[in-house]
């Protein structure tokens, strides 16, 4: 990819001068853990973060429980690969008469296509969409584990795009690499992904020769995968060059879609690198034992100290907060990292320390980031137990898995496609950070979709992913009661409270008509009991669903909702 | 610079109005067109709604001097005695209830119209029910999702909301002060109007004074900045805060901030229209009309619950035509009242009332075609809890009227609008 394109591809979307302040409070908090038995306030901060969202069977099942062993559960929950992606693209039927009827000639309806050797521009297309369906669909029904996040964690940190790389497979294959090892030791995924075929198409690394070395990944490596640029990483361009001569010989397998290494395009002389780096001196390698000087390389960057706190700021802003101050450096950042060298970069214990943590459950750290497009859309369709069609119906499931992955691409997060190879800018670029999701298109982007999946939802033939409000409401405690159940939603909703007038103006408005006053709440009270012994009357009912989806729309335009 | 400071700073450029709580995202369209859309009817013509929540007790409010024994006799512990009632000239057999002075003296001004015993066939007794049809015009057996004022503005401005704001219509179809968007401005795809949740933001947003929030913490400064976002985002807040600040002051006599809900977000309307906005419909409301109990004070009937809201409404509405007339643009307005029923006609014993159905409708304005449409409701010799008042006009009736005669939109639209073929009243001054 083009190294140019990079620098220039700043947003220049500045909606508000907004004074980035970073001289908030700095918190007291470490990396001691937290005491105690988890509020429902703490469950549901250490949900939101650790998940998309947090369901309702999620909250159930860790109600009460301590911190310890939610956090053990999360990380080490035993958790096989997912099935694949299947051919959900065939045009239906009754277009087989048009011309540009497509079916898959090689695989079947319903049949994985990730094995398939036919690789043409009308079947790539397809499956580079069913992939991306498929994907957004594991969020969706993530399992109670923080892998998913960790997948999408590491997609935007060994950022890849697939419209450069373009071929599903390998599209398909980095991703269960990631998935793989998103929680495995991160060395060894590094390596895999220095050799993974979509990265080695993504940033040139099939086209590295001995002859006209590429840099594209040697400097990548470095500056974004492993010991990043920050004040204390001190790789020069020298560094880049060697690296790219290390990495020269691999190529692309088009056919058998895998990469393999070619000793005759691999630059055989030694590489000698910085003080940074010790001076070290690789010594070129001939034939086969080429490709050894790749793991020596990662050797010696894995020697670097700054290698940890570098990961460690970037788990930290992903699931935490944007802003690392002198405190979080040094009472955070400065643990986790150590702990990461100890366990030679073992990626478990590090995020079971920092969830575990009194900094994690700071209450200061509830409600601090700005949800993800990915946070939002897959967190709404998990938090309200949206309905999606049953895996036979895959024609329908993937189209809706679809639609929804399209409002997230359209708040500007197209997952398998960030902008470059740096990721998406709201995780990394200072000073706006989770801010740059909120622009003057993309928040009325989100309001537009939680009024949407309220009212009409998404469909499909028969099929339709829509919010059921009033099997949400039925999943709060004491619905009937007006207070209790605004109060309910609010906590779900939003993990923070809001003023009492506000509540008080909700109910009046929204649940009560207009009516105001305590012996008003009756009315709301007497509806909800008789739709309960009489969902047939029709009249009561209506009304009743009318309430509940404005209340949940109004709840979701308010810019709380947008906090996770 | 301090995080404090930055609240007091002047904000420099032409794109940031302050934070605004509860603006409503309705007003959205896709990247606008900015064609010229065409207005069907223009002229530049207002209609006011103000929503009485939980049901007026029309009695009490519009009193049948004609009938006055039978009426004492309905409702002896919360009645009016005879001689406070106030009187309408011109009229012997009708009155006001006493609470109602400002009323009254704009009624013998001529610049209200009382509509007698205003409902619809086989009235429905729930709230929430009988609000849904008031605001939506539907009959009582049928769900309408649309609002009536919302099939209008669908008419009016095809297409909304895309290709709006247009160059000539570049202001909000309809704006609610106070309250979350009405479903009477529902329409047929999407809310016709914005809200104004409420008034004291509205403030803010013309003194550029973003309210007092914890924005010294991590949750905090991600809220303000949101907030500030979903100002600037909203199309129509800089519209609206171009035309308030055209004016430049409004009539002393409006009650101090927050003493008077309702006088407060008549003088924001008053202020809208004044400083130019093509905005035809505004929505304002008061609640606390459910009276079922104490609506009048138990030893002097002219004091009490019931009273203290007529005369909250009957002060806003007067202050609201004083303010209109000397900002000059009285003769664009016309207002009207309206609750989702009236209360029974037998007081129940603990001094208040139950649901009812028929209740008069006020109209105000320079343009109505003053005096009492219809007569006193019967009064029954003996009543019993079973006695409703019988209605006389329907109110679909009225909002025909004003599409027709007001608005001056034809026929076969405002039966469109109206769902069904209703004859119009004569409401409008000379029409």
């Amino acid at each position: 990819m083009d190294r140019r394109s990079f620098f220039t591809s700043v947003r220049k979307e500045k909606n508000i001068a907004w004074e980035y302040e970073t001289d908030l409070p700095p918190l007291g908090s470490g990396m001691a853990p937290l005491k105690g038995k988890l509020s429902a306030a703490q469950l549901t901060h250490l949900l939101k973060r650790t998940m998309f969202g947090a369901a309702p069977k999620e909250l159930e099942h860790f109600k009460g429980k301590k911190p310890k062993k939610v956090v053990h559960e999360l990380i080490y929950a035993e958790e096989e690969l997912p099935a694949p992606p299947v051919n959900n693209y065939n045009d239906p039927d009754n277009k087989k008469q048009e011309e540009n009827y497509f079916f898959d000639e090689e695989v079947a309806a319903g049949q994985t296509w990730v094995n398939s050797v036919t690789f043409n521009g009308k079947n790539n297309g397809r499956r580079r969409n069913s992939f991306k369906s498929w994907w957004f669909g594991l969020m969706v029904n993530q399992q109670t584990s923080l892998r998913e996040k960790m997948v999408l964690f590491w997609h935007n940190h060994f950022a890849t795009e697939a419209n450069i790389v373009d071929n599903a497979r390998y599209l398909y294959q980095h991703n269960q690499l990631l998935r793989k090892n998103a929680l495995g030791n991160f060395r060894t995924l590094v390596k895999e992904v220095t050799i993974d075929p979509a990265m080695l198409k993504y940033l040139n690394g099939f086209a590295n020769t001995k002859k006209a070395p590429d840099e594209n990944y040697g400097r990548e490596l470095q500056e974004l995968f492993t010991v990043g640029k920050g004040p204390d990483s001190h790789y020069t361009e020298n560094d880049v060059k060697a690296a790219a001569r290390i990495l020269t010989g691999y190529k692309l397998d088009n056919k058998k879609f895998e990469s393999s290494f070619d000793p005759s395009r691999h630059d055989e002389g030694d590489k000698q690198f910085s003080e940074f780096y010790g001076n070290t001196v690789i010594t070129g390698k001939k034939g086969p034992e080429g490709a050894q000087e790749t793991d020596e390389l990662l050797t010696m960057i894995f020697a670097q100290q700054e290698v940890a706190k570098f990961i460690c700021r970037k788990l930290y802003r992903f699931f935490v907060y944007h802003n690392i101050d002198a405190a979080t450096e040094k009472n955070v950042i400065e643990p986790m990292a150590a702990l990461f060298r100890k366990k030679d970069y073992e990626i478990k214990p590090v995020l079971e320390m920092l969830f575990s943590s009194q900094h994690f459950f700071d209450p200061a750290n509830f409600n601090s980031i700005i949800k993800s497009p990915v946070d939002f859309t897959a967190g709404l369709c998990r938090e309200y137990q949206v309905q999606f069609p049953d895996t036979a119906n895959y024609t329908d499931l993937y189209n809706l898995w679809e639609q929804v992955r399209n409002q997230s691409a359209s708040m500007q997060q197209n997952i398998g496609d960030p902008p470059n190879v740096a990721g998406w800018q709201a995780y990394y670029q200072e000073p706006q950070y989770d801010k740059l999701w909120i622009s003057s298109d993309t928040l009325p982007r989100r309001n537009l979709f939680t009024d949407r999946m309220v009212n009409n939802g998404f469909a499909r033939n028969e099929s339709k992913a829509i919010i059921d409000a009033v099997a949400f409401t039925k999943s709060l405690p004491d619905p009937s009661n007006p207070d209790q159940l605004i109060n309910g939603a609010v906590s779900r909703l939003y993990n923070m409270d809001l003023p009492a007038a506000d509540k008080a103006f909700i109910k009046s408005s929204i649940l009560l008509s207009g009516l105001t006053g305590m012996q008003s709440d009756h009315y709301w009270t007497d509806s909800w009991n008789n739709y309960l012994a009489n969902p047939g009357d029709k009249k009561n009912t209506d009304q009743l669903v009318k309430k509940l989806k404005a209340l949940y729309k109004y709840l979701m335009n308010r810019p709380e909702y947008q906090l996770c | 610079m301090k995080r404090r400071d930055f609240f007091k700073r002047t904000i420099p450029a032409v794109t940031l109005p302050a934070f605004l709580d509860g603006w409503s995202l309705s007003a959205l369209a896709q990247s606008p067109l900015l064609q010229g859309v065409g207005v069907a009817n223009d002229n530049d013509r207002v209609l006011v709604l103000i929503q009485l929540s939980g049901g007026n007790d029309g009695l009490n409010t519009v009193i049948p001097i004609d009938q006055y024994d039978a009426y004492y006799a309905a409702r002896t512990n919360i009645a009016i005695p005879q001689e406070k009632i106030l009187r309408l000239n011109g009229v012997d057999q009708t009155g006001l209830n006493p609470a109602m002075t400002p009323i009254q003296n704009l009624y013998n001004e001529g610049k209200i119209k009382i509509v007698q015993a205003v409902s619809y066939p086989n009235p429905n007794f729930s709230h929430f029910r009988a609000t849904d049809i008031w605001l939506s015009g539907s009959d009582a057996d049928k769900t309408v999702e649309s609002g009536w004022a919302g099939r209008f503005l669908d008419k009016e401005y095809p297409g909304f909301p895309t290709s709006y704001p247009s160059s000539s219509m570049p202001d909000p179809l309809a704006i609610q002060v106070g309250g979350i968007i009405s479903p009477a401005l529902q329409g047929p795809v999407t809310s016709m109007g914005m809200a104004i949740t409420n008034p004291s933001s509205f403030y803010a947003l013309l003194n550029d004074k973003l309210p007092v929030t914890d924005a010294d913490t991590r949750a905090g400064d991600q809220l303000a900045y949101i907030r500030q976002l979903s100002v600037i985002t909203d199309k129509y807040s800089t519209v609206i805060k171009n035309a308030a600040q055209k004016v430049k002051t409004q009539s002393s006599l409006y009650p101090a901030q927050g003493k008077n809900q309702l006088a407060d977000q008549l003088k924001i309307v008053a202020r809208l229209i004044a400083g130019g906005l093509k905005t035809k419909v505004y929505m304002v409301s008061m609640g606390g009309f459910d009276t079922h109990s104490r609506q009048t004070d138990a030893n002097d009937t002219t004091i009490g619950s019931h009273a203290k809201l007529l005369e909250r409404l009957s002060e806003a509405v007067s202050v609201f035509m004083t303010d209109i007339n000397e900002l000059g643009v009285g003769d664009r307005v016309m207002g009207m009242t309206f609750s989702e029923f009236g209360r029974r006609i037998k007081s129940n014993a603990s001094g208040g009332t139950d649901h009812g159905a028929a209740a008069p409708v006020f109209l105000f304005g320079n343009g109505v075609e003053p005096g009492i449409l219809g007569t006193n409701p019967a009064m029954p010799t003996a009543a019993n809890v079973k006695d409703n008042v019988e209605m006389q006009h329907d109110f679909r009736s009225l909002y025909t009227s004003i599409l027709e005669n007001w608005f001056l939109i034809g026929q076969p639209e405002s039966q469109a609008v109206m769902l069904k073929d209703f004859d119009s009243l004569a409401i409008v001054r000379g029409r």
